[in-house]
């Protein structure tokens, strides 16, 4: 049975809030380092614009963000197809009869990737 | 000729459901979805469909003409009709009972959570409750619902989550009574809505708009209940 117990905030509106505020976050970020490289950069500019507490803690916030409007969505994508009657449906009987199994490992996998992005760029940007 | 292909499925005697042609002529004439199956219904009487008042107001008739819902008594031949083919299956989503009749069981259980009727724990006036006329103009576009259930069925997210999304249908008629101004159970409905599946599994992809043989707005309704949500929440 597809429950809310692993989803970002437990409640449809802080998911649904969260997902908007990460959007504009991101939408922000994209549009500072597209005008970045548009502008034209060498190493040593990038390397001094990232030197800046600032920029870094954008980035940070925009890594968090990546990290929950992905969980937030993924988890939609989910909870819509990796459940036993969609799997019926769109494949076989043998999927459709592990369907909560397939849906964790999905969660799960999601969760160590998310993760693991997230301690590689804190990793990046601070040290 | 049209050449009319008939979703068909008799649960006794099929293994499983097929598409079966049918030929007729209408005599240039720009009938209606209904009347043409009327005219097969003469041609072979096992073919199963429901109708009722067949002038867009039961909401029986509910049906997937050419790959679009609509009432098939208000959708004439010319709106529909590609290349004179015209392909009849049941509303997508819901388990056939037979041939183009479905079982509305889950789409009536998401309208019965709504709780759709006004609640008000106020002593009832002598006369009874009133409304202002801008209050009144509220409800417009939102009454008019007839549960023919061509939107919900028509929203993928609800053949996803057709036991927890509530789907546009049941939402327009959530707004409805949260927009009333003689309903005093504002706090219960949202705090019942405020999951993440009943309200948010809507991705406003608008099918239910594009569908609806009344003319409304579901996705705007389920927006309106978002922005209470928050409103309430913050």
């Amino acid at each position: 049975m597809v429950t809310s117990i692993t989803s970002f905030g437990r409640s449809g509106l802080s998911d649904w809030l969260v997902q908007r505020v990460t959007a504009v976050i991101l939408l922000a970020y994209t549009i500072f380092i597209t005008w970045q490289l548009v502008c034209g950069t060498d190493y040593q500019q990038w390397s001094a614009l990232f030197d800046q507490t600032w920029v870094r803690v954008f980035s940070l916030s925009a890594l968090l963000s990546t990290v929950a409007h992905a969980w937030v969505g993924l988890w939609s994508v989910s909870t819509d197809y990796l459940v036993e009657h969609v799997l019926r449906i769109k494949t076989n009987e043998f999927l459709a009869s592990r369907a909560n199994l397939l849906r964790w490992a999905f969660q799960g996998a999601c969760g160590i990737v998310a993760f693991y992005y997230l301690v590689w760029g804190i990793q990046v940007l601070w040290s | 000729m049209l050449q009319v292909s008939i979703y068909r499925y008799n649960p006794a005697t099929d293994a499983e459901p097929y598409m079966k042609d049918y030929q007729l002529d209408t005599g240039g004439k720009d009938l209606m979805v209904l009347d043409v199956l009327e005219l097969l219904k003469e041609q072979d009487t096992s073919l199963a469909y429901r109708r009722s008042c067949r002038e867009g107001v039961c909401g029986s008739d509910g049906l997937n003409m050419n790959g679009k819902n609509g009432l098939a008594c208000i959708t004439p031949l010319s709106e529909t009709v590609v290349k004179s083919k015209l392909v009849i299956r049941p509303l997508p989503g819901l388990p056939v009972v037979r041939d183009l009749v479905v079982d509305m069981s889950l789409f009536y259980h998401q309208y019965e959570k709504v709780k759709p009727y006004l609640i008000n724990d106020e002593p009832p006036p002598a006369i009874e409750r009133l409304q202002s006329p801008e209050d009144r103009a509220k409800l417009d576009g939102l009454y008019e619902c007839i549960l023919c259930a061509c939107c919900s069925t028509a929203c993928p997210s609800f053949w996803w989550n057709p036991d927890r999304f509530i789907g546009p249908s049941g939402l327009l008629q959530a707004w409805r009574f949260l927009a009333d101004s003689r309903d005093t159970a504002e706090v219960e409905r949202l705090a019942d809505l405020d999951d993440p599946f009943s309200v948010f599994r809507c991705h406003g992809i608008q099918n239910c708009i594009n569908v609806c043989p009344k003319g409304l707005n579901p996705t705007r309704a389920i927006g309106h209940i978002r922005n209470s949500l928050l409103a309430a929440a913050t």
